[in-house]
């Protein structure tokens, strides 16, 4: 993965847009959070391989970055996106990763199914 | 230590018998005890991915499987089994399908120990749900066929509750081992034993007890 290069994805996620495309959409602060610091509250989500069909989507910002994709009856939405990689498999992983290298949030499209 | 006929190793992560317990696992084969590590999940869901990043969400599975195998191999571990679970899921799996899979492994190996999380003092709901299922496997056995079974319990409220360690296993003689164990899970471990050089120059002890000594609770049945 390297920096968000914004036209780059802006370019593949615009590639996946009226298709069925499958999603993983996660937000983590890690599980031992709350073990570290007993005062911090603890809570995180994800979903893998929801399949969806997204009328547009766009990413917006500055760095880091927010993406939503407009779903016929509904949105996905990010925000803390900081990297990106299209892979060989032509997927794209968007990373939101802390100062110190930690995944925050990802949010992932590809046009097969997540293994 | 007590020579074991076979241990069995039941843990959630790659990287879960690093820290606490891989010294054991080396003194066990260098007694000649065969060792089978059973590791549920590759850890799919870490967040460790470097900034900049060496990973990706779906690369980073290959790469801990590959660094387990790894560590198994700085071991000596033989017999290394990944059930193939994901991440954060352990404790959403099916309660007595779970339970089946441990007791086939106890049937199987027939081990004289087990390792694995003391319940209610681990921390990760992985850790958790694994401990739980090796004690349900276990209970199933009549008390005086039961294999020992040791646990690692380290959440803030452990000694408070649990009491001092009964068994403390002082892995010096295999310190090498252990380490090179744990910097094979380069991914996970590798800013922390960045930290290590300047501790172990200076020989701080808190720093060579924490590896040195490892400690196991005996799960205390209820019958
Ligand atoms: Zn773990």
């Amino acid at each position: 993965m390297k920096a968000i290069d914004r036209a780059e994805v802006q370019q593949k996620i615009n590639s996946f847009a009226e298709a069925d495309v499958y999603l993983h959409l996660e937000t983590t602060n890690g599980a031992y959070a709350t073990h570290n610091d007993e005062s911090f509250f603890s809570a995180g989500a994800y979903i893998r391989n929801a399949l969806i069909r997204y009328e547009h989507g766009k990413i917006v910002g500055d760095g880091p970055f927010r993406v939503g994709l407009k779903l016929e009856i509904g949105w996905v939405y990010g925000e803390g996106l900081t990297h990106f990689e299209i892979d060989d498999q032509g997927r794209l992983l968007l990373a939101g990763l802390d100062f110190t290298g930690k995944l925050a949030v990802a949010l992932q499209i590809s046009p097969s199914p997540f293994e | 230590m007590e020579k074991e006929r076979h241990v069995l190793v039941i843990f959630p992560h790659p990287d879960d018998e690093a820290f606490g317990v891989s010294g054991t696992i080396a003194l066990n084969i260098e007694n000649g005890t065969p060792v089978t590590y059973a590791c549920l999940t590759l850890g799919e869901m870490g967040r460790n991915l470097g900034n900049p990043p060496f990973a990706t969400r779906e690369s980073l599975p290959k790469i801990r499987r590959q660094e387990l195998v790894d560590a198994a191999n700085a071991l000596g571990i033989q017999d290394l089994r990944m059930l193939g679970l994901r991440d954060k899921t352990v404790e959403f799996e099916d309660d007595e399908e779970l339970t089946g899979k441990i007791s086939a492994f106890i049937d199987e190996l027939n081990p004289s120990l087990i390792i694995t999380f003391y319940p209610g003092y681990s921390v990760h709901p992985d850790h958790e749900a694994t401990g739980r299922a090796v004690v349900r496997a276990v209970e199933r056995i009549a008390p005086e066929e039961r294999p020992k079974l040791h646990c690692v319990a380290f959440s803030n409220n452990s000694l408070a509750e649990l009491g001092e360690p009964e068994i403390i296993n002082d892995v010096t003689a295999v310190e090498d081992k252990k380490i090179a164990a744990i910097k094979a899970h380069r991914s996970q471990t590798e800013s922390m034993v960045a930290t290590w050089a300047e501790k172990m120059q200076s020989q701080d002890p808190a720093m060579l007890t924490w590896i040195r000594k490892e400690r196991f609770w005996p799960y205390k049945w209820k019958r």
